[in-house]
């Protein structure tokens, strides 16, 4: 199953610090493969690195694509935290 | 070679002159050298570097562990993102990739993809990225510490000669300090009594520390000179400048041969009153330095050296072998043997020691020791049973109050009672002492004065207890003083109250060996010090021109003086005019 979402970016403090290890720790509890779009640059979901260096910022907006047998619930936990305002 | 000439400035700590090239140890991503390796070694590469991703992970989650604890978890998440890094696949994934590509080895793939991405994180302009980077690099030098296995600078052996730039050498750096080829030692961080000052004094270094962005201004290969008696340090020297400072160098030089003159001097002041100058060392080796400048006696042995920069325990009988080398070479003069100091700015690689926000108050020293029996009576009965072999006494460092000087001693007897038994000989009569160095071992010498055989004042920590001031922290150091009359009046009470109970006082810590404190001490009733052995002859010079009515007059004065520097004024004023012209530009004041 594959599911694609565009999305923007709730967390005054970007995808940084909380949010992108957040995100990525979500990402890794699942079996299937997570990539995060911004702009032209597609990255993988599972790597802090790559999250950190695509520099989403507040209201950015970024793509969403799960792909695997988790798929749904993977997204649904990772929309969450897209869209959670601050933690 | 065309670079212009920069002064930076610090704090003097070990004086003397060294001209050389530099060798930086920056405080960021350090530098990796490259090499190559073969195909069929790729897979120990890979290996060497999952093990210490593994070690970096352990480390880091006892720091988090204990920081949860002290702080609460929204602190320690600061850890967060390292924890990530150390499980990111990409990573991983690109650093096989590469390693499989250019065969040369991990540490410098690793030490590359990072810089990459720290660069990217660099230039996306955000301060939280910002800080990333940061953890970007802290994680680096976590793994690349594990990859190579110990620190960088102790890899790193000097085969030229050297002026050492860093922010802070940490002590199993220092202890890697080789004289003939570091001719200059300058640190970024910390005041005069850290351990990397202390060091470069034991070696006859000549050092700077508190030099501000020491390590960003000066490059690899600038020719720089350290001055280590004004502080100054100049980088990319001009011809007359260079110049200037070899003159300078040589004139120090031919000081210090009319300074060693008065190092057979006998230890007596003018009107006849026997005083003793002993000196303080670390490492066996050190005796000599101490007989060439003429000590009455070893007053401080520390005994940190043996247990630090390696992988397992000092064994009893490599402690025996080391303190009977120096007990036996000092005959027929006491050997003060401090029992060790770990904890603090002193951590043991191998131990198990958490994290400490506050280690100077924390678990060290004799607090470490008595939780510790085990390495504790080790020490002893090495010490012990090196007792026969000339006069070794024992001291207690960190003590704040009876009970731990009683659980010593309990733990001493016992060890005695196991040697009888095994019938291994020691000196039954053995001289045990505290170390008063807590304000409130300070204000109790009556309640210890049965317990123990003599005092020694460590003044390096009972300034920095009873000011709290962090003595390393650059940005407070300022405020660590020994003539502040609070700490004055401390000293005055246990040098009196000793001489009342007759218990044998004298004093190890830096302030001992500050040439103009030496009258004031002396009037207080001081009689025994134990400082850098540099510094001895010096004291002897001065201890034959001063008169005991003289010194009391001076420290009658100073103690109804109510500011530090006017206190030091006063003092070194009244030393100049002690010594006369001649004498008094022959010590520097």
């Amino acid at each position: 199953m594959k599911i694609v979402k565009r999305l923007r970016l709730v967390s005054e403090q970007g995808l940084h610090a909380r949010p992108a290890a957040m995100l990525v720790e979500t990402a890794n509890k699942f079996m299937s493969k997570v990539t995060v779009t911004k702009g032209d640059l597609i990255v993988d979901g599972k790597s802090i690195l790559n999250i950190l260096t695509l520099g989403v910022e507040c209201k950015d907006e970024i793509i969403i694509e799960v792909e695997g047998e988790d798929a749904e619930e993977a997204m649904d936990l990772l929309e969450r935290i897209i869209l959670k305002e601050d933690v | 070679m065309f670079d212009k000439e920069i002064k930076l400035k610090g704090v003097p700590v070990s004086p003397g002159i060294g001209i050389a090239k530099a060798h930086v140890i920056s405080n960021d991503l350090l530098q990796v050298e490259h090499r190559s390796i073969k195909e069929s070694d790729l897979s120990e590469e890979i290996k060497s570097l999952e093990n210490a991703l593994l070690k970096t992970k352990k480390e880091i989650v006892k720091i988090q562990n204990s920081m949860a604890k002290e702080m609460g978890s929204k602190y320690a998440n600061i850890f967060d993102v390292q924890l990530m890094l150390l499980e990111d696949r990409v990573l991983l994934e690109e650093i096989i990739e590469r390693l499989r590509k250019e065969l040369c080895g991990v540490e410098y793939v690793f030490f590359d993809v990072l810089k990459k991405y720290k660069k990217a994180l660099a230039k996306l302009d955000d301060p939280y990225l910002k800080e990333r980077a940061q953890d970007i690099s802290d994680f680096g030098k976590r793994v690349l510490k594990n990859l190579i296995g110990k620190d960088m600078l102790a890899a790193k052996e000097f085969k030229e000669k050297t002026i050492l730039i860093a922010h802070d050498l940490s002590p199993s750096d220092t202890a890697v300090l080789n004289r003939e080829f570091v001719l200059g030692l300058v640190t970024e961080s910390g005041g005069p009594t850290t351990h990397a000052a202390i060091m470069a004094k034991s070696f006859e270094i000549p050092a700077i520390v508190g030099a501000e962005n020491a390590t960003s201004k000066i490059e690899a290969g600038d020719i720089v000179i350290v001055d280590g008696s004004s502080g100054e340090l100049i980088v990319n020297p001009s011809h007359a400048t260079l110049r200037l400072y070899q003159e300078k160098k040589n004139k120090v030089e031919a000081k210090l041969v009319r300074i060693m003159e008065f190092k057979d001097n006998e230890s007596k002041t003018k009107d006849g009153v026997a005083i003793k100058i002993m000196a303080n060392i670390e490492f066996p080796p050190e005796v000599k330095s101490v007989q060439d400048h003429g000590a009455d006696g070893i007053g401080l042995y520390r005994t940190e050296y043996l247990y630090l920069n390696r992988e397992n325990l000092p064994t009893e009988d490599e402690q025996y072998q080391a303190y009977k080398m120096v007990v036996l070479q000092m005959v027929p003069d006491t050997v003060t043997i401090r029992t060790v100091d770990l904890g603090g700015d002193k951590f043991i690689s191998q131990m198990d020691i958490s994290y400490e926000l506050n280690p100077f108050l924390g678990w060290r020293a004799i607090r470490f020791c008595l939780a510790r029996p085990s390495i504790f009576k080790t020490q002893l009965r090495a010490m012990l049973r090196a007792s026969v072999h000339g006069d070794l006494q024992i001291m207690l460092p960190m003590i704040s109050g009876i009970e731990e000087v009683d659980e010593a001693r309990k733990i001493i007897v016992e060890v005695m009672r196991d040697l009888d038994r095994e019938e291994i000989p020691y000196n039954k009569d053995l001289k045990i002492g505290a170390m008063l160095e807590t304000p409130s071992a300070a204000m109790v010498c009556d309640h210890l004065k049965n317990r123990v055989d003599f005092f020694s004042i460590g003044t390096n920590d009972l300034i920095q207890y009873s000011i709290a001031v962090d003595r390393i922290n650059e940005k407070i150091s300022y405020l660590y003083e020994p003539a502040h009359p609070g700490v004055l009046r401390l000293i005055d009470r246990i040098i009196k109250d000793s001489r009342e109970y007759h218990i044998p006082v004298g004093m190890c810590g830096e302030m001992a060996g500050v040439n103009y404190f030496f009258p004031l001490l002396l009037g207080l009733g001081l009689r025994e010090f134990s400082v850098s052995p540099l510094i001895i002859p010096e004291l002897k010079l001065i201890v034959s021109i001063v008169e005991i009515a003289q010194a009391e007059k001076i420290a009658a004065e100073v103690m109804k003086m109510d500011s530090a520097k006017a206190i030091k004024d006063f003092l070194k004023a009244e030393l100049k005019a002690l010594l006369g012209k001649d004498y008094g530009e022959l010590v520097g004041v």
